[in-house]
């Protein structure tokens, strides 16, 4: 007769499918639709070491598992810093998060931004809508050491001007050196900014004959006219670089939801290379 | 200061016309200056000319019932702002607001088309680059209406 035996204890590290639980400790309304939350992880272990560009697998209570770009200082990565559109479901509880209420986050996961690479050269960052938020980590390393690029210019455009992410911020990062171009999609008359579309805002910026490299974020349609116009400006695609946006849900390769033609986004993205990622993108079934 | 030949020759909208080109268009051409908030144009009226941003800028606007002014576009220095002077009826499409205080050319529209019409190398010229204006303009339009900020719920 065979005897029960207990099994062996696990003594295993977790793996990166093994989420961690997060306490919100400060939530802050951005716009109609958008939140800031900071979040700490329930055991004492701060934020989490980050690089720009990175993103982290969320969720709130039952309501499903989200990728989110981290918004915070890499500098500072305590506490975690996500800025959340609610766009749905998940998003929508994670943005109703009330400082106490737990988050279970995996992560980091994903190629950064080539911050580093960058050194040397000029830069603009483009933006559109919350795609800024995962362009902050980079605006910030970028002014952390201001003293090692040329020219830094960031163009951020928005639907309309209450729809603007880091007002305060910009201007703050306009006194740190840097060029910021806002443009809103449409505005009242009380509106004294830019009004039309982000691309508009490269000609104006005068970004010919500087020694550009360029970094951009938002939906895939901007993406690509803004990409386009910055190659018509005399950028290479070789020194843009996109984040792409696919349907993340495991955050390290292994479930192929994220596929993009030979490459998985959570993996080997987000971030690629324009020159990389155009062919694929032209692909519609993809 | 600077002189109409020097604006028309450092528009990157204009960019290699000749030299006589740019003196004949100049001829036509006066210098202005706008304050914040005065109408350089209104939707309806007749659209005589043209003008080029030497300084601050213009917002483009339609008024809608209920809706009140709607900037539809804001144009900057060394821009163009009006092509309707070119098209029959020669009617504003839209209202013209200096949104800071401006300084401009201003082109008469009614000479510049007789210019082009006596010299069909200066009107092919002038129409390309207006004609490379209106489809910059309409490909940005464009994707304004595909509203791309709008929500799409994925998560």
């Amino acid at each position: 007769m065979a005897v029960l035996t207990s099994p062996e204890p696990l003594t295993a590290e977790p793996g990166p499918m093994v989420p961690t639980a997060f306490v919100v400790v400060g939530r802050r309304q951005d716009t109609e639709d958008t939140w800031t939350l900071e979040l700490e992880a329930r055991d004492g272990g701060g934020g989490l070491a980050f690089a720009p560009g990175q993103f982290t697998m969320i969720a709130a209570g039952g309501s499903g598992e989200v990728p989110i770009s981290i918004s915070g200082n890499p500098a500072e990565p305590h506490p975690l810093i996500h800025t959340v559109r609610a766009v749905g479901i998940a998003t929508g509880a994670i943005c109703a998060s009330e400082p106490g209420a737990v988050l279970s986050v995996r992560g980091p996961f994903g190629r950064p931004w080539p911050v580093e690479a960058l050194e040397g050269m000029d830069v603009v960052v483009a933006a559109g809508g919350i795609g800024l938020a995962p362009l902050r980590p980079a605006i910030l390393a970028l002014l952390d050491a201001r003293e090692r690029y040329g020219r830094l210019v960031l163009l951020y455009g928005a639907r309309t001007p209450d729809q603007l992410l880091y007002e305060a911020e910009i201007a703050d990062w306009r006194d740190r050196g840097m060029e910021t171009w806002v443009t809103v999609d449409a505005a009242g008359p009380e509106w004294l900014g830019h009004v039309g579309v982000v691309t508009r805002l490269i000609g104006r910026a005068e970004l010919t004959g500087g020694n550009f490299g360029a970094m951009t974020c938002g939906p895939e349609v901007m993406m690509r006219f803004t990409a386009l116009a910055l190659a018509a400006g005399g950028i290479a695609g070789e020194r843009i670089y996109v984040s792409a946006e696919r349907n993340m849900q495991c955050g390290i390769g292994h479930c192929g939801h994220c596929q993009l033609g030979p490459t998985l986004v959570c993996r080997e993205g987000p971030v690629y290379l324009w020159s990389e990622l155009q062919p694929w993108l032209a692909i519609r079934e993809l | 200061m600077t002189t109409i030949a020097e604006l028309l020759s450092t528009s990157p909208e204009l960019a290699g016309l000749t030299s006589e080109q740019i003196e004949a268009v100049a001829e036509c051409g006066t210098k202005l200056g706008v304050e914040t908030g005065e109408y350089l144009f209104r939707e309806g009226e007749p659209a005589d000319s043209f003008f080029i941003i030497e300084r601050g800028s213009v917002a483009l606007e339609l008024h809608a019932p209920t809706r009140g002014h709607l900037v539809i576009e804001t144009l900057e220095r060394n821009e163009i702002v009006g092509w309707s002077w070119l098209f029959a009826p020669y009617r504003w499409q839209f209202d013209g607001r200096a949104a800071e205080p401006t300084d401009l050319a201003s082109f008469d529209g009614a000479r510049v088309r007789a210019l082009c019409e006596g010299d069909h190398e200066l009107g092919y010229q002038l129409m390309s680059r207006f004609t490379a204006v209106v489809l910059g303009r309409l490909q940005a339009t464009r994707v304004q209406l595909l509203d791309v900020y709008g929500r799409a719920d994925i998560a």
